[in-house]
């Protein structure tokens, strides 16, 4: 283990001084069952610390630069400003459960709910923790254990709130659930923790998209941590759209666990934030599981984004697919490491991982590494890796039948990020994506 | 319509510079179809790609006069949008682009430097539907990627097909008959048969005869070594086919003498 710095160490005093606060205004909750869970994640980071760019999993993003900044913690702000916070596009798809948390406080003002009803649970945690103690209390860091890391135990300590999905055996949840997480930047440094946690029963069904924005400059950092639940044979479409703000940073950790003949698919798209890291990872804990991961990454100025994920294959006759994109604009830095597991159980496994990338300028930087595991002989695997620039022939072609070089290089660009928008299954959303996409390609140089 | 004077054009190789056109006459006027025949390496797809503006060629001498404009100095969109155009003779494949929305775009830019207003969807689709059957095209090629999954019949066939839809005022066709097979050939003479009008003319590249009998050429032009060294009515296509291009060595030599 590395020697831990005197930043770390001082980050960590603070952190239990936090922690002290926190657990005195909990009052009788602090003799939970989950509070319990909380007091172990605060004594993992008192005894480990926070990893350095030394570690092997933090090489080319260093939490030195995420930590840096003077962070307070945002429940210890009671005060809160809606005014200048508006959230009326997400609202305008009309059918879609809205959550949206500020700072990662839900705010009911500015939710909508509309999928209820028997077996259904769309709603925060602390809703989820009155009406389904017994869920949460079995659910609640089941997956995001201490060992996944100091970031991930660092939520655990402080989680207080987020958002809960929850479909009961056999239930479907035809509307989309967009959560949406907004960093309030305009008058502190804040930190903010939220804590999701997403199950569904044997056969259910659902929908889950988890957006990010920022308002205002001040820098602000988001450390979340979602889990998420997979029974028998249910289906969970679930996306991450990162638009946050430029001074904004984050830090994201997913894990999932299939239960047999499950199917889960997570779209990652980045293109707002100053550091993003985003841990995905998923465990496949029965038979005949199938899992989709798909990336894509835009970045341009300084952004630094940094995508690991784990396919852990831990049973046989499962599949995993994963493809990532990124386009690297200016000083940009793209990071993908993709890591499958084949245990020696997991016979005719189906794995397979790909990363390609177009580097716009001359610094623009993109590192990817995949990382195959394999202690099982019969199964497939593959994975590949490309990095390479625009086509002169295929931009020579589209100029020479009129179209200016800007609108070209924006045609080839989108036509390279659409099959990755593409996996996002619901129109309203897609459709907006789309607009962003080609509003942020047109002015990539 | 078109004026090359002198036209002199390298690129640069390892070894150094390397001149690939060593001075270039050519006037074509409108209405007119030209062909330009000459053995490989002599510079004839140089030719295209210098007035179509493709990167990596250093114009080092000449003018190109383009109804009025000097055609070097605009960039290839610009040159699109004043009627020019590129019959590839290898067409790009461009994976999740579809023709249509190509197509589309292309009109629209063309119209837009001219200050027109885009094209109305049913217009286009109407006219899409018009061209497409001019040249023979399946019409479902047009929702397909550009090019991708093309047989090499299909792309040729898809380049004249965008010469319809674009209506320039110049083409170049650059060995539009390479990998065709001689129906594939004849189909694709006859779209551009259709396309020939009073106010347009077409500059075609070709190594071969076989073409030239499906495209009846006004002029037909030898080049050899980055020079034009002969030119002649489209019975001149005819001797080269007989003589080969051996002859063409005696005629330079001779010149030269």
């Amino acid at each position: 283990m590395d020697k831990i710095s005197q930043e770390n160490t001082d980050l960590k005093m603070k952190l239990i001084e936090d922690f002290n606060n926190f657990e005195a205004s909990l009052n009788g909750q602090s003799n939970e069952e989950i509070h319990n869970v909380r007091r172990d994640a605060i004594a993992y980071i008192n005894e480990n610390g926070f990893p350095t760019k030394k570690f092997e999993e933090w090489k080319y993003t260093n939490p030195a630069n995420i930590l840096k900044n003077d962070y307070v913690q945002a429940f210890t702000v009671p005060e809160k400003d809606l005014s200048g916070i508006d959230v009326s596009e997400v609202l305008a798809e009309s059918n879609a459960n809205v959550l949206v948390f500020v700072n990662g406080r839900y705010e009911i003002s500015l939710s909508r709910i509309v999928s209820k009803g028997e077996g259904i649970f769309v709603g925060n945690f602390a809703e989820a923790y009155k009406s389904h103690k017994q869920l949460i209390d079995e659910h609640f860091s089941g997956l995001a254990k201490n060992e996944k890391g100091a970031f991930t135990a660092m939520n655990t300590a402080f989680a207080n709130d987020g958002a809960v999905v929850f479909a009961a055996d056999n239930v479907q949840i035809p509307e989309i659930i967009r959560i949406i997480n907004i960093a309030d930047a305009r008058t502190g440094t804040y930190l903010s923790q939220p804590r999701n946690i997403f199950i569904t029963g044997v056969n259910a069904k659902a929908m889950i998209s988890e957006e990010f924005f920022t308002v205002g400059e001040n820098p602000s950092l988001t450390n979340m941590v979602t889990e998420v639940y997979c029974g028998e044979g249910s289906m969970l479409e679930h996306y991450k759209i990162q638009n946050d703000g430029a001074n904004a940073l984050h830090v994201g950790s997913t894990q999932i666990r299939q239960a047999a003949d499950s199917h889960y698919s997570n779209t990652t798209i980045s293109w707002g934030g100053k550091i993003i890291r985003n841990n995905l990872q998923a465990e496949f804990a029965g038979n005949n599981t199938e899992c989709h991961f798909f990336g894509l990454y835009l970045l341009s100025g300084k952004q630094h984004v940094d995508n690991h994920t784990l396919a852990d294959h831990a049973m046989p006759n499962c599949y995993s697919n994963e493809l990532y994109k990124g386009i690297i604009a200016d000083k940009a830095t793209g990071v993908f490491n993709g890591r499958i597991m084949v245990r020696p159980d997991a016979q005719k496994t189906n794995a397979y991982q790909s990363n390609k990338c177009i580097l716009l300028s001359e610094d623009a930087m993109n590192y990817s590494k995949p990382q195959l595991e394999i202690f099982a002989d019969d199964v497939k695997c593959s994975h590949g890796a490309t990095t390479g620039q625009l086509s002169d022939e295929e931009m020579f072609y589209l100029r020479s039948r009129g179209i200016p070089e800007n609108d070209a290089r924006a045609i080839l660009l989108q036509a390279f990020a659409e099959d990755v928008i593409d996996t996002v299954k619901d129109e309203y959303l897609r459709e907006k994506l789309d607009k962003k996409l080609i509003e942020i390609l047109k002015r990539t140089r | 319509m078109i004026t090359i004077k002198d036209l002199k054009a390298s690129i640069e190789t390892e070894e150094g510079h390397k001149e690939i056109l060593r001075g270039i006459n050519l006037q074509i006027n409108a209405g007119e179809v030209h062909a330009i025949m000459g053995p490989n390496g002599s510079g004839k797809s140089t030719l295209a790609s210098v007035l179509t503006g493709r990167e990596g060629y250093n114009v080092t001498g000449g003018s190109v006069e383009f109804e009025g404009k000097d055609l070097l100095e605009l960039e290839p969109e610009e040159r699109a949008q004043e009627g020019i155009f590129l019959a590839f003779q290898y067409p790009v494949e461009i994976p999740g682009v579809s023709n249509t929305n190509f197509l589309k775009t292309a009109i629209n830019e063309i119209r837009k430097s001219k200050g027109m207003e885009p094209m109305s969807s049913v217009e286009f689709l109407k006219t899409m539907k018009e061209k497409a059957k001019l040249i023979g095209l399946d019409p479902s090629m047009t929702s397909r990627y550009v090019n991708v999954g093309f047989s090499g019949g299909e792309k040729k066939r898809n380049e004249i097909f965008q010469l319809a839809m674009l209506n320039p005022k110049f083409s170049i066709l650059d060995e539009t008959d390479s990998g065709l097979d001689i129906d594939a050939l004849r189909d694709v003479a006859e779209g551009v048969n259709k396309l020939r009008t009073k106010d347009n003319a077409f500059l075609v590249i070709t190594h071969y005869q076989r073409l030239l009998n499906y495209i009846v050429p006004d002029f037909v032009h030898v080049m050899f070594e980055g020079r034009i060294v002969k030119s002649g009515g489209k019975e001149l296509a005819l001797h080269l086919e007989e003589e080969g291009y051996d002859w063409i060595t005696e005629v330079k030599e001779s010149t030269v003498a």
